[in-house]
């Protein structure tokens, strides 16, 4: 398991040095939201009725951005398959990478989502339920994005084929997510069991995830 | 003695399912199968058309479901077919499998599209709009994004067997999550619209409409298997023309398939 | 210890590259593989790393550690240097240290392997800032940070100058004379006296 700290520490630590990444996924989101009012008009009520659902898909398309990236410099200079002769399983070493990848991108996107509800007119009371959903829910974004970052890795066309087999897979969170979210500002559904439901789906793209995307490595490194 | 890697036997399966035996069994085959679909989708369409009666409610209508509901079913069971194939490639390696895999996306595809295209068409005269966000509606659209997901994935890699590997790759993670998804529709489906507009199929229908319908079922499921056989025979010759292409490339380059020795 | 190959067949696509191909590499040996460009040297070594699926025939390692795979007794140089732009020479390898090695990073080792290579100067400059023939020497010194018995080296000596061809003959002579098993592939011959040659070749479109 110590390859796996490792491995963490590292990505960690060349998303610190290279920079760009995150900043250029959070201003991606940012922009995406603002656009909304300006196609939609300035209609308060509108918008507040709206913006969970816009808060996240427009961050599900944020953080699709920077999937690619997730492999790509590893598999360019060499060290994918160094990587893969060390002792740790592939299906760890992806699962490192997954998870560096939701730490430097989905918290981040995750906390700046309450700064975007204010653009929207979102209830402040929907505040906290706001953050704590899209932390629960963006692990599976990482980790679901990490099996359609492994699959196009020598695709042509990868990025717009990137979104295409993982937007689907996305789905599922969408919907809980905007779920939890509604509950909590008076929505139909009960609060728990979206957020429940939307838990028990990143915990299984938390398996599948590593365990595809490490198949599909595999393959590519013959 | 650390690691040891050793050449998988052929199996007793891989025996019978090898692609030249698969060849001379569909070739028999395909006439008759080919022949008994147009014979029962032409029964179902005269048992449609002349002799199903017209629903009180529906009128006419009613008769797009003959078409409509195994369209959907085969849809759903063109990907079944794919997630089965996956498997068999990724653990058996049998190339048959791959073959019968990539064969089952388009024809999954047009069958879902068929389902959606004549559920919009049933849809203007009941709702009133040729598009309602109803929940089996909304999952099979899913389900043909997945597919879409499919046929592009192999279509943008170049080599072949890696795009294989790759598609059941992709084909056993979209299997998994398909229940999920469906799950999460029909929850989102009973947040936004608490009744169900419209009964599709189920218990309750007519039998005079019943057997018309289990007719057309079963000629339509002929019609797909006999049109994925032909398309994995179109993907074996293929193929081997590739193989055959390949072959003369290193022969006028003046090299046999390189070897080693000692 | 012994690497022993057996009947070797690997495939790549619908063309067979590797064809029935058996040696035996034995504790403080180096085998080098000669032959002509897409003669499969590389492929060999990238199988041995498991990095290519065989079609038949085996490859062990006899007498090295049951309980870990061959791959990870194993270093494995491409024709990558694996090196990330922005961290520096030192932090490269120990991370590479770090990984390899179990999380385990044996500092002296890690001095030993700069010192090794001649880059002591270079220690705390961003990889990205290195010429070619730096960064080689750089993806190099992880043979040494990290003790691992079987070397796999493919074109090790790519854009080295021959000082720096010199260092890595030092160490693989070391490696060798320590018990170590090298299976390399290179054009520029490294000059040990337990070095031997195997020829893998093609056959002619006649035969």
């Amino acid at each position: 398991m110590s390859g796996f700290w490792t491995l963490l520490k590292r990505d960690l630590l060349l998303q610190v040095r290279e920079g760009g990444a995150v900043g250029t996924a959070l201003g991606f989101y940012l922009i995406v939201v603002a656009m909304m009012p300006l196609g939609l008009g300035p209609d308060l009520n509108l918008l507040s009725r709206i913006a969970p659902g816009v808060l996240w898909i427009a961050l599900l398309l944020a953080a699709l951005l920077s999937l690619p990236r997730i492999f790509e410099a590893d598999d360019e200079d060499g060290s994918l398959e160094v990587i893969a002769t060390g002792d740790l399983p592939l299906e760890l070493a992806t699962a490192a990478k997954a998870l560096a990848h939701w730490i430097s991108t989905g918290i981040p996107l995750a906390l700046l989502a309450p700064v975007l509800g204010l653009l929207l007119n979102l209830e402040l009371s929907a505040y906290p339920v706001l953050v704590a959903t899209m932390l629960v829910g963006t692990p599976a974004i990482s980790f679901l994005g990490l099996v359609g970052a492994a699959l196009t890795l020598r695709a042509r066309r990868g990025g717009l084929l990137l979104a295409l087999l993982v937007l689907p897979l996305y789905i599922p969170t969408l919907i809980f997510g905007i779920a939890a979210i509604s509950a909590a500002t008076g929505g139909p559904s009960g609060f728990q069991a979206s957020f429940l439901i939307l838990g028990a789906i990143s915990l299984f793209s938390l398996v599948i995830g590593p365990v595809a995307a490490a198949a599909a490595i595999r393959f590519q490194t013959q | 003695m650390t690691q040891t890697n050793t050449a998988p036997q052929q199996s007793l399966t891989q025996k019978l399912a090898n692609p030249t035996r698969f060849m001379q069994l569909s070739g028999t085959l395909m006439p008759w199968l080919a022949g008994a679909a147009a014979a029962l989708i032409l029964y179902a369409l005269y048992l449609a058309f002349f002799v199903a009666p017209e629903d009180y409610q529906q009128g006419q209508t009613v008769k797009i479901m003959f078409i409509h509901v195994p369209a959907a079913w085969l849809g759903m069971m063109g990907y079944a077919l794919i997630a089965i194939s996956s498997f068999g490639y990724l653990v058996f390696r049998h190339p048959l499998a791959d073959v019968s895999a990539k064969a089952a996306a388009p024809l999954g595809a047009a069958f879902t599209f068929l389902a959606l295209a004549t559920g919009s068409l049933w849809g203007k005269p009941m709702w009133g709009t040729y598009w309602v966000w109803d929940a089996r509606l909304t999952s099979m659209l899913i389900l043909l994004f997945l597919y879409f997901g499919l046929m592009a994935l192999r279509s943008a890699i170049d080599d072949e067997a890696l795009a294989g590997k790759l598609c059941a790759v992709l084909g056993l993670v979209g299997v998994t999550i398909l229940p999920i998804i469906k799950f999460s529709v029909d929850w989102w489906n009973t947040l936004h619209q608490p009744a169900s507009v419209i009964r599709m199929d189920g218990p309750t229908i007519h039998p005079d409409l019943l057997w018309p319908l289990i007719v057309s079922a079963l000629g339509f499921s002929l019609l797909f298997f006999a049109l994925h056989m032909k398309g994995m025979r179109n993907e074996i010759l293929r193929r081997r023309l590739r193989a055959l292409t390949m072959a003369e490339v290193d022969r006028a380059r003046g090299v046999s398939a390189p070897a080693a020795a000692e | 210890m012994r690497l022993s190959v057996k009947h070797l067949v690997v495939d790549r696509g619908a063309r067979r590259i590797v064809d029935d191909l058996s040696f035996a590499v034995e504790a403080g040996e180096a085998l080098v593989l000669v032959g002509p460009n897409g003669a499969g040297k590389t492929t060999v070594i990238r199988t041995v790393a498991g990095l290519i699926g065989v079609a038949g025939g085996s490859i062990a390692l006899e007498g090295g550690d049951a309980e870990r795979e061959l791959p990870a007794q194993a270093h494995y140089i491409g024709h990558l240097n694996a090196l990330k732009p922005s961290l520096t020479v030192e932090e490269n390898l120990r991370f590479w240290a770090a990984y390899l090695g179990g999380g385990v990073v044996d500092g002296a080792a890690i001095d030993a392997a700069l010192l090794a290579f001649d880059l002591e100067p270079l220690a705390m400059i961003p990889a990205g800032y290195l010429s070619a023939g730096q960064k080689r020497r750089a993806c190099l010194a992880r043979l040494i940070a990290t003790p691992r018995p079987l070397w796999l080296l493919d074109e090790p000596t790519v854009s080295l100058d021959a000082a720096s061809v010199a260092l890595l003959a030092k160490q693989v002579g070391q490696h060798v004379a320590g018990g170590g098993l090298v299976l390399a592939a290179t054009h520029i011959p490294l000059g040990l006296a337990s070095e031997r040659q195997l020829e893998i070749g093609m056959r002619s479109a006649a035969a």
